[in-house]
């Protein structure tokens, strides 16, 4: 076993630990915390898939922005005093059914599909440059239109969040 | 040997894990949370498919992917504020005006 499978295996960990912490945790702020753990397990995987870029926008974008308005909006609704109010769960049973058959799905399109195989040996690029220049060239209009959609959630979210005012 | 199956399992596995948070809880913030996981679970087989073609296709999706991500927790979360503002609860079975 190499230092590599060591490190995917303790990074994997950290993910599933902090995934479950988030699914099953009594308390909000704990699952909160946790989503936190798995993110940043999530960040280490791209590090060893040699996707440096990504992880950096993983943690700049979900740790330091949807994390941080989701500790907000608990906050917000369940109040200082009582963050551990209404986290019940209910429909365990049917729950863990449905999601084992999804599980085993998900592993079994995984083993049948015919999977692409790369022609010769794969040489691993620089990511940002590579990143750059598929945003820029083959997917420039995706690129315009997620701008786009940005736009229109931070209007959204204003109309949303502000006090209505009679007039 | 670590390869492209190993973080396609992980994938899955997090990603059943995100869909029994949805499922399960009554939060709605943590349903939220579940789905974020599942889509960071997305992201994950992206980059992993993108590493072993050699390819930069599965890392740039994964841009749109947060892009989404971030479009859904900031209006999801205003539409969570305002559902706690006329209703009082974050719960969603108490959330059933809709049903018949």
């Amino acid at each position: 076993m190499t230092a590599a499978d060591v490190m995917f295996f303790v990074l994997a960990a950290l993910a599933i630990v902090g995934a479950a912490g988030v699914a099953f945790s009594r308390h909000i702020l704990y699952s909160a915390l946790s989503l936190m753990v798995a993110l940043f397990g999530v960040a280490g995987l791209f590090i060893t898939l040699s996707a440096d870029f990504v992880a950096g926008v993983q943690v700049l974008i979900y740790v330091g922005g949807v994390l941080v308005i989701t500790l907000f909006a608990v906050m917000l609704t369940q109040g200082i005093q009582n963050v551990a109010v209404s986290n019940r769960a209910v429909g365990s049973t049917a729950a863990g059914l449905l999601t084992t058959g999804l599980f085993v799905l998900l592993l079994r399109a995984m083993a049948k599909a015919q999977w692409v195989r790369p022609s010769g040996e794969v040489s691993a690029q620089t990511s940002t440059a590579g990143i750059g220049n598929a945003l820029l060239g083959q997917y420039v209009l995706p690129f315009e239109v997620a701008s786009l959609v940005l736009l229109a959630v931070l209007v959204g979210a204003v109309v949303l969040t502000r006090k209505e005012t009679a007039e | 040997m670590i390869g492209t199956v190993h973080y396609l399992a992980l994938s899955a596995v997090l990603f059943s894990i995100g869909a029994v948070g949805a499922v399960v809880r009554r939060n709605v913030i943590i349903i939220f949370m579940s789905i974020e996981l599942m889509l960071n679970a997305a992201n994950l087989a992206f980059v992993a498919g993108s590493n072993s073609l050699g390819s930069m296709n599965g890392q740039s999706i994964v841009f749109f992917v947060m892009t989404v991500a971030a479009a859904e927790a900031a209006v999801g979360l205003a539409v969570i504020l305002a559902l706690f503002r006329n209703r009082q609860t974050v719960a969603a079975d108490e959330i059933a005006l809709l049903k018949w």
